[in-house]
This record gives C-alpha cells, structure tokens and sequence, in this order.
C-alpha cells in the first residue's frame, strides 16, 4: 500500500499529519498488518505533555502489547475514543479512521528528523 | 517470522483471529517439525519408560497414546509429552522443541540395560491437521494409498509408503478432533502442501497458543516449569503414583499426602481492557499472590482469559482476583478449565 503524501513517519512505524499545528498520530497500515487482529487501544490522557519518543500509547493485537512512541513533543489535545469499541478501525483504515490522538506540536521543526513516506517505504521493502 | 527453539516460525499466516476460527469451525494444519521425535526399542523398554514418566505406558495397547511428564527428582516438570505405543517393544515420544536437548541427556543418562534410545528430531518433519473437517482431509491426502482408517481418538497407526515411513497420530493441542502426521523431514513440505490442497488452512504459533490456552492445555515453560508438579497443574489423570515408582514419584507422593498449596487456575477478565499477558501481577486482598503464567484474548469468548499458580484458597470459581496490567487492577474471577466447550452439534 503507498503511504499517504501528507504524513511523516517514524521508524518506530507511528505516523503523524503535517498539515496543521495540532497533528493526529496514528500507526502505519504496514504496523497494523504486522500486528494484525487489533484487540485493545490504550490512549494517553488529553492535557498530557508529552516528548518526542516517549511511550504515549498501547496497541495491543492478539499476539502482543506494543508502546506507540509520540513522534514529536507537544500536548495531546484530543484522542479517538472510538476505538474503546472498535479497536479494529487501527487495522481497518490505519490512516484514517483508526488515528489514535492529536498533538499541539511544541517544536514543529522536530517533524523534519522524520522519515517521508517514500523513505518510509524503503525502510519497510 | 519469530524465532521459536531455535527454529524460524510463523506467528500468523492470515491472521490469528481467522486461523483461530478456521480450525474451530473448519481446519486449520500447522508445521510442528520443530517438535522432537524420540524412538525407544527393546524387551525393556515399557519396564524403562515407566520408571521415567508419569504415566503407565505398561497400560497402552500397540496403536495407542497418552499424555505424560517426565520429571526431576523433586517432582518438578522437564517436559510433558505424548508416549505412542508402535510394536510390542517399540515407542515414539513426541516432545517439546525448548526440550529436545534437555530431554534426550536426561534419557541417555539413565538408559538401562536391553533399551535403545535414538533421538530422531533432525530426521522427522510433523504437521498436525485440526479442526472438524480433518477426518475428510484425512480421506481426501490419502485416496487411492491404501492407507488404513484414521485410527482413534489418541491412537497411532503406522503407514509405510515407498519413500515415506508415516505415523499418522490422532492427537492435536488444540481441543478439535485431528491428526498429526510425522514423516520425514524432506517429506513434510509436500504432506503440508497436499492438507492445504485438501481446504485446510496454514496456522502459525499465535493460534496454536489461543486454541490450546481456551482449553486450559498447559505449555511447557510457561505453565509447565521444574518449580511446580504436574498435580499443581491440575494434570493428576497423568500421573499413576499407583504404578510402581519412577523418578519425581516420593516427592509426588509427599505433595499428594500433605496437600497441595498452588495450583495452577483459570481466569478469566470481568473488567473491560486490556488483554491480560505472561508475568502480570496478579493481586488478591491487595497483596500480591502470584502472576500470570499463560494469557491473552480468547477469540472463541471474546474475553481475557488466563492461568496462574495461585494459593488453592483461591480456587473456588467464582473468587475475585485482581490483575495489575501496568499499574491498572482490573477484576478477573477463578473459573473452571476448559475456559471453551464446544458447543453440541
């Protein structure tokens, strides 16, 4: 699957939108094809501060837990509670429906440290 | 692919939640050529095997298999394993991959006089074939052979064919009527192949794990350790202390008279979260009273299930215990194994 042209990514296989100041952050379709059978989302609180490579999420398949890491520093403003009932939206639309929450980035610049998707990609074939 | 004993196994082929639901409602086949095959012969062989694990191997008819342990001096697991008898004086082992090594020193180290040990598990592939549909399956590989029915729940029956010597087992981990074939190594990738032809479908560890811990089967390492006995874990039907003594008997026998302490229970989640996993704390009247030894999802309930030695105060179904997954306790209750009964046709 291509990688959609407005996102960067981490190594780690978070993505995060780049469009605007408060960015959503979800996980790659290929992280959830990994992971497959998303069972349980566990979400940071809103208001939370959080730092560029902190362990801010848990997405838990049926195999195993895996820390989601924010990919930039900034406050979580808002998270998608609809996963409490439907986890599998993470695998269904991985970069849509199934983002996990938003950050008002702190320090934007931080974003260009990430990878695009065409480097994405690569890290990924 | 995730290295497993020295092997590079699948988790997962489609999904575990699918393969999970295949051999529940269909069939499933997995490649379990990492397990070991050991080959034990002569007139002493039976007298041999029963001085070493659980249970009676004098009480099998040829043709026939049962569940044993072989165990430390203390009483403590080394591996738990299926015992087949092939001729009068003649026995296949099939045992756990993590164990091979351990086991086959263990055995070679008391080996008596009139036995032949041959640790056989380089040579030998397996596949085992679960679910509903596998007698059909069993059927449809074999057309036109000349092979003999599938033989009984926990029988074996040998096939010679001209490349391939097979045993085909009816024995599975998974709670489904099934087989499992052992033939040579160089001959399992086509037997795999032909089962998939035949409809099954290909299944990895991940689903291998959720079918066996929905039926409370315990797995060697996790559930199964040297630290507890096969009577803490609940597995007392393989075990003749009756029999005559083998190694691990006394100290069985000790355990039996004075009571057990631990015992190895099911849980399952009543609070919404978080599927519960290996090593989380578990808690009762706020003190901390063991962890989980086996845990996850169960695809068939739709809940977190587990297993953990618990104080057998606790045992009744029904008792509340809390579970700390990362500093969060969630309410699970004791309850009684198999966490899944198939429901009747």
């Amino acid at each position: 699957m291509s990688q959609p042209e407005n996102l960067k990514f981490a190594e780690s296989h978070e993505w995060i939108a780049t469009a605007a100041e408060t960015a959503a952050v979800g996980i790659s379709d290929h992280a959830q094809e990994e992971l497959s059978d998303i069972v349980f989302v566990e979400l940071p609180e809103v208001g939370r501060t959080v730092t560029k490579g902190e362990s801010v999420a848990v997405v838990e398949s049926v195999k195993a837990a895996s820390d989601i890491y924010a990919p930039a520093s900034g406050e979580i403003t808002e998270v998608n509670t609809a996963l409490e009932d439907d986890p599998a939206k993470v695998n269904s639309d991985a970069f849509g429906e199934g983002w996990l929450f938003k950050i008002k980035l702190s320090a934007p610049d931080e974003l260009d440290s990430l990878l695009s998707p065409e480097a994405y990609a690569a890290q990924i074939s | 692919m995730v290295p497993f004993a020295g092997w590079e196994m699948p988790v997962q082929y489609t999904g575990i939640i699918d393969e999970h639901r295949a051999v529940r409602e269909a069939c499933g086949v997995f490649d379990i050529s990492h397990m070991g095959q050991f080959f034990i012969n002569g007139p002493g062989a039976a007298t041999w095997l029963d001085r070493l694990l659980t249970n009676q191997i004098a009480s099998l008819e040829i043709g026939q298999a049962q569940y044993t342990f072989l165990l430390n001096e203390a009483g403590g697991v080394i591996d738990d394993l299926i015992a087949y008898r092939i001729g009068a004086e003649d026995f296949l082992l099939i045992v756990n991959a993590a164990k091979v090594a351990e086991d086959a020193a263990w055995l070679e180290e008391h080996l008596d006089e009139g036995v032949n040990f041959a640790d056989r598990s380089d040579r030998h592939g397996a596949i085992a074939v679960q679910g509903p549909d596998s007698a059909r399956i069993y059927e449809e590989i074999f057309e036109g052979l000349g092979a003999p029915p599938l033989p009984a729940r926990n029988g074996v029956v040998f096939i010679p064919m001209a490349m391939d010597r097979i045993f085909v087992c009816r024995t599975g981990y998974t709670g489904e009527d099934g087989f499992e074939l052992v033939c040579p190594a160089e001959a399992t990738p086509g037997w795999f192949h032909k089962v998939l032809s035949a409809g099954a479908r290909p299944c990895g560890l991940g689903a291998r794990d959720s079918l066996r811990l929905e039926m409370g089967y315990p797995l060697n390492g996790s559930d199964l350790t040297p630290d507890h006995s096969p009577l803490e874990a609940g597995m007392g039907f393989a075990v003749k202390l009756g029999k005559g003594e083998f190694i691990g008997s006394a100290a069985l026998a000790k355990q039996k008279a004075r009571g057990l302490e631990q015992r190895l229970l099911g849980f399952e989640m009543l609070d919404r979260g978080p599927p519960p996993r290996p090593h989380y704390p578990i808690e009762s009247g706020g003190e901390v009273v063991g962890e989980i030894s086996s845990g996850g999802l169960s695809p068939s309930l739709g809940k977190g299930i587990g297993m953990a030695y618990l104080p057998v105060a606790l045992a009744k179904p029904g008792t509340e215990i809390d579970i700390d997954i990362r500093g969060r306790k969630l309410k699970a209750a004791i309850v009684k194994k198999p966490f899944y009964t198939k429901p009747s046709p």
